[in-house]
């Protein structure tokens, strides 16, 4: 059996600038990889290059197989049956990644309605069950809200339903815990991780921050200037990393987090 | 009518509101009872009574008959330039924002010469050319304001186009025109109901100048063709204009306090809560959403070097 996504030499240029180059890899179905790199580093391309969201200016060259189909070139209309569908995405920002003048509940039930063709009641029915999937409290209530009525991780755990609404093969999630407060995250990053393993759903998990990697991926791939420096299993990698910036990333990790049991050690 | 309740929120929704009401009325009242008819002439210059409430004018012809009918001239002025502004400058904003470069641009560049126009001069030649019916300034307003209306559309198309919800939309397959529909033109909504009342406004008085000049069809009283029939006479008789003017103001005004209620009231954002669903869920404190402790953190014992400066 084919890898569900199988990137190959993916290299994206703004003229002559490489933003990609030449990166591939694998995710299997129901599989879950990270991809770790600072800003810049171009996870966010890769990823959008997959469902052929790139800007108009960029260059895409190399493969994308999705299924046994390859993506790369297909026309967009084509890819927009995919979107949504087989292929979902969670943004990084879920303060802009709603419209705010649109209700959550028909925004969660947009991808069902455009995919699966659900009339307006089904879609609102299928909306407050999703709701009430990613944890928001009071699911038939929370439907109706705006996007400002609710908290940074409310919102995110509205973007998590709308990606998850049509059961997708392959969940791309794009920083998804980086516009949120520390204290947030774990809740979403471990609704994240028990939704895709439900529903066997494979996760491209993109982060700039390596100690989350652990939490929700299996394997990992590091980015630094559009290329992959070391990929492999997430454990080994962290307990043994082998490339100097892979290094560098975990050591900045450590420093940030300090364990809370030191800090109190010290003041006492 | 939750929307008149949201617009009357605000002040200048209030106002407009009432001054909306009281020009619709002086229409509705033109159509059941007008107390002379406005051509006829009798009596010159005579002052407010109960007869003639606003008075008559050089020819004797009542002045508060001919503020009602002229109403009804101002009215479909108004609502006809303002519908057309809207349909061209949201279509033109709108294809020139979204369709790729080639078209968009050229479009872009259109509007710039159709802008180039000036809205008066352009509803005089086109006045000059046709007769000086209210279909042929409905669109010599409409379309040279809709132009208008299509450049600060299509900045503002593109500003939404850049959102992340645009890219989320597009993201789950959502087509282009499902996107517009759903995405942009709500958000545009508040931008084109402002510009549009500004346009009905406009409309009023381009009419209302046009008519004074006297190149309109004189075959309908309206509120211009009244004060330019009085304006030689305004240094002896100043207070026959008094009515007609104010009438002319109002429903100006009105269209354009209207227009900024309205915005304040389409903008779910503006709105206090408790409007509907009975109040807005909690914003906080619900989720079971507690601090992060990864593996990665927990494992070696820190040194604590960097704790030993920190308060």
């Amino acid at each position: 059996m084919t890898a569900l996504l199988e990137v190959k030499d993916l290299t994206v240029r703004f003229g002559d600038h490489v933003v990609v180059d030449e990166v591939s890899f694998t995710v299997e179905r129901g599989g879950r990889l990270g991809v770790i790199g600072e800003s810049g580093s171009g996870k966010t391309l890769t990823a959008l290059s997959i469902i052929g969201l790139v800007p108009d200016s960029a260059l895409v060259s190399g493969s994308v197989q999705f299924d046994g189909q390859q993506l790369l070139g297909r026309r967009d209309g084509d890819l927009s049956q995919l979107r949504g569908e087989q292929i979902a995405m969670v943004f990084q920002n879920p303060q802009t990644a709603l419209n705010p003048l649109m209700r959550v509940g028909k925004q969660v039930a947009e991808p069902l309605r455009r995919h699966h063709g659900l009339s307006k009641v089904a879609a609102a029915d299928a909306a407050v069950a999703l709701c009430e999937r990613v944890g928001l409290p009071d699911p038939s209530r929370s439907v109706r809200a705006y996007p400002h009525q609710l908290s940074g991780g409310q919102r995110q755990r509205v973007g998590i339903a709308m990606a998850l609404a049509c059961r997708p093969a392959l969940l791309i999630a794009d920083e998804p815990t980086t516009a949120l407060d520390v204290t947030v995250q774990a809740g979403v990053l471990r609704l994240l991780a028990e939704l895709v393993a439900e529903e066997d759903t494979a996760l491209l998990f993109i982060t700039h921050d390596i100690a989350l990697v652990p939490l929700v991926a299996d394997d990992v791939l590091v980015m630094r200037r559009g290329s992959i420096v070391e990929a492999g299993a997430a454990e080994a990698v962290i307990e043994a990393p082998s490339h100097p910036y892979t290094i560098e990333l975990l050591a900045a990790a450590r420093k940030t987090a300090l364990p809370p049991d030191d800090h109190v050690k010290v003041l006492s | 009518m939750s929307w008149v309740r949201a617009t009357a929120r605000s002040w200048s929704g209030r106002v407009g509101l009432v001054l909306m009401a009281v020009f619709l009325m002086t229409v509705v009242m033109s159509y059941i009872w007008v107390p002379y008819d406005p051509r006829r002439v009798g009596e010159r210059w005579l002052g407010m009574s109960v007869d003639h409430w606003f008075g008559t004018d050089a020819a004797g012809k009542d002045l508060f008959s001919q503020v009602l009918v002229g109403a009804r001239v101002s009215l479909f002025v108004a609502v006809a330039s303002a519908l057309i502004a809207g349909v061209v400058g949201v279509t033109l904003g709108v294809i020139s924002a979204i369709t790729p470069r080639v078209l968009g641009e050229s479009l872009a560049y259109f509007i710039d010469v159709l802008i180039a126009l000036p809205t008066l001069v352009l509803a005089l030649v086109l006045v000059g050319l046709f007769k000086g019916s209210l279909v042929t300034v409905s669109l010599a307003i409409g379309v040279s304001s809709g132009v208008v209306l299509a450049r600060i559309l299509r900045a503002e198309v593109a500003g939404v186009l850049a959102r992340d919800y645009i890219l989320a939309a597009h993201a789950s397959g959502t087509s282009t025109w499902r996107t517009v529909r759903r995405h942009v033109l709500p958000n545009i909504a508040p931008i084109v109901i402002v510009q549009v009342s500004l346009i009905a406004a406009l409309a009023i008085l381009a009419e209302a100048a046009l008519s004074f000049l006297g190149v309109m069809s004189r075959s309908r009283p309206s509120w211009g063709q009244t004060l330019g029939e009085l304006q030689p006479h305004v240094t002896l008789h100043p207070g026959a204009i008094v009515f007609p003017a104010l009438f002319l103001v109002a429903a100006t005004l009105g269209f354009n306090l209207l227009g900024d209620g309205l915005r304040d009231a389409t903008d779910p954002r503006l709105r206090s809560g408790g409007r509907g669903a009975g109040g807005q869920p909690t914003a906080t404190g619900v989720l079971p959403d507690t601090a992060v402790v990864s593996p990665l953190v927990a494992a070696p014992p820190t040194t604590t070097t960097i704790a030993g400066t920190d308060r």
